[in-house]
């Protein structure tokens, strides 16, 4: 699997809330699932360690974003299972408008910054 | 492959021992967590890693447990300190400022309990040992059983009939008319506060003490309040020291106030400030109660050993002296505590290891030597007689034995996998009132018997 660049802890833990809720969004699914399709959305460039995942599922459970429940897996074992509530959905359509913002607003700037730098970059020989 | 799946089984379980030692990680929490290692080690092995290769890369791929348990009790703050002490019924507690209020009222309260007998001519230090040896339980233990009781919401009426308890007791200890220079008055005082421990730990249990996980917690409280009260005594220690001499570069003599005032009462305030540190610290603690036991098991062990041992080799036989055979009993009540932490401390689900059968030697050799003190303890008394002290040493070693008996026999079936962990752990805590009823009985029937002689 390919190994994540090193993408700044801030914007892992910003971006998780959107993350999860999305996946949860598309389906109700456990802790191994979500963190699967992490990194199949991310191409695998997104590395969380697995564990923190699991603080973030309970901070969101308990703000009301997602609801848990223990249930019987397939192979038996106790597993634990996320469903993303009304609430959730409301943060996710939130959040979906604040990260287009940012992004928008980054695009802009990337290709402003792109036009202009390419120029100064081959008159300074580099 | 089956001898595969037992090895990785035996891997997730001491995994799980130790990511469920850190407190901000509750039971369920640890269960997620175990189901998400299994699952990639179940990935893994459908790729074609093998069960060890398998293991080590879900455990690296969990992360480092130390940040993730800093997570877990950001996430779960209220968890470090009260999850495992308060049951579900007050889950709430009190506020921290009121609390430190409480405590410092009651500390308060305790100190001047040791200072008010001074009044009546009857000061802390030599002329009136006999009073403070009837009495010195009764200055400290009612305080902090009105702390606990305080703590764990129990009803006026509930607090007022442990309250009685203590006044019972002190009655007795106070009409006795035990003799000067006799033996039953220092064994009293000695037993005194083990009788009356149980008290307070109804009060810690909140009138929940017939429940073995409450008497566990109670037998955790115990043994941390004991490692602080130690903590507190050596820095109270060193800040006499040093206020005597700052004090006698001036000129003064300040050991006369510390010797009246300061020690007195600070031992007292110490008991009330220490279990409130318990009870606000108990993630950080909890963690040392363990590793103390891991360092000192095997050290008694072969402590325990090297003087059988010798003692064989030699062929000597123990001469009793009274202080040897007290000595014998602080050991195996010291060989007991280990055991009960190493049993508090451990997961019940956890498979047998290494250290068990350490622990299961501990309590074997443990027992040989109750045995060898007994027979010692048996030949002196059919030499020369029943007396205060042998009697007491004779039961203290025989309610030990019994206890050492039925572990080592629970601990060998535990090992050989025909009984649950869990058992050992019931029979500790259901054995824990035996303790309290001796101390009982040499309180109150062997000074009747032995002419409070």
């Amino acid at each position: 699997m390919a190994q994540g660049m090193d993408i700044n802890k801030d914007l892992v833990a910003a971006s998780a809330t959107p993350l999860v809720l999305a996946i949860l969004a598309e389906r109700d699914s456990y802790g191994y699932a979500i963190l699967k399709r992490v990194s199949e959305l991310s191409g695998g460039q997104l590395a969380w360690s697995d564990g923190m995942l699991y603080p973030v599922l309970h901070r969101l459970e308990r703000l009301g974003y997602v609801s848990g429940k223990w249930a019987k897996s397939e192979s038996g074992r106790r597993r634990k299972y996320y469903r993303i509530t009304q609430r959730g959905r409301e943060q996710l359509d939130a959040e979906r408008r604040q990260w287009q913002a940012v992004d928008t607003a980054l695009r802009n700037v990337w290709s402003v910054l792109a036009a202009r730098t390419t120029p100064e970059l081959l008159s300074q020989g580099c | 492959m089956t001898a595969n799946t037992e090895a990785l089984e035996r891997q997730i379980a001491e995994w799980r021992t130790y990511v469920a030692r850190g407190k901000a990680m509750a039971g369920p929490d640890v269960e997620e967590l175990e189901g998400h290692l299994r699952d990639q080690i179940e990935a893994l092995t459908a790729a074609g890693l093998d069960a060890d290769e398998a293991f080590l890369v879900a455990v690296k791929r969990i992360g480092s447990l130390n940040a993730l348990s800093r997570e877990f009790a950001r996430e779960h703050s209220e968890r470090l300190w009260r999850q495992l002490v308060l049951g579900a019924e007050s889950p709430g507690g009190k506020p921290p400022r009121t609390e430190a209020a409480v405590v410092l009222v009651l500390a308060a309260a305790a100190a001047v309990a040791m200072k008010l007998p001074e009044l009546f001519g009857l000061g802390f230090g030599p002329g009136s040992e006999e009073f403070y040896a009837r009495n010195l339980s009764f200055l400290v233990l009612p305080f902090l059983t009105i702390y606990l009781a305080w703590k764990r919401g129990l009803s006026i009426s509930a607090l007022t009939r442990l309250l009685v308890l203590f006044a019972a007791a002190g009655v007795v200890m106070n009409l006795y008319p035990f003799q000067l220079q006799g033996h039953t008055l220092p064994l009293a005082a000695i037993h005194l506060p083990i009788a009356l421990w149980l008290v307070v730990g109804v009060a810690y249990a909140g009138f929940r003490w017939r429940e073995s996980s409450e008497r566990m917690h109670f037998v955790r409280f115990s043994g941390e309040l004991f490692i602080y009260y130690v903590l507190i005594a050596l820095g109270g220690a060193v800040l006499s020291l040093l206020t005597v001499g700052m004090f006698q570069a001036i000129g003064l003599d300040a050991e006369e106030f510390i010797s009246r005032w300061l020690a007195p009462c600070g031992a007292a305030g110490a008991v009330l400030v220490g279990s409130w540190l318990v009870e606000m610290k108990q993630g950080v603690i909890e963690n040392m109660a363990p590793v103390l036991t891991r360092v000192f098991t095997p050290l008694f062990v072969l402590a325990l050993v090297a003087f059988l041992a010798t003692m064989v080799w030699t062929s000597r036989g123990i001469d009793l002296e009274r202080e040897v055979l007290i000595g014998f009993d602080v050991l195996l009540v010291v060989v007991l505590g280990l055991l009960l932490y190493a049993v508090s401390a451990r997961d019940p689900l956890a498979p047998p290891g290494h250290f068990d059968a350490l622990q299961l030697a501990l309590v074997v050799s443990a027992l040989v030597v109750d045995v060898v003190a007994l027979a010692a303890i048996a030949a002196r008394i059919s030499d020369f007689g029943f007396t205060p002290n042998r009697t007491a040493a004779l039961g203290e070693n025989l309610v030990l034995l019994v206890n050492l008996v039925w572990s080592a026999w629970l601990y060998a079936r535990f090992m050989r996998g025909r009984s649950p962990f869990g058992a050992l752990e019931r029979w500790q805590t259901s054995y824990l009132p035996v303790y309290a009823v001796w101390a009982l009985v040499v309180v109150v029937v062997f000074p009747l018997v032995f002419g409070f002689a």
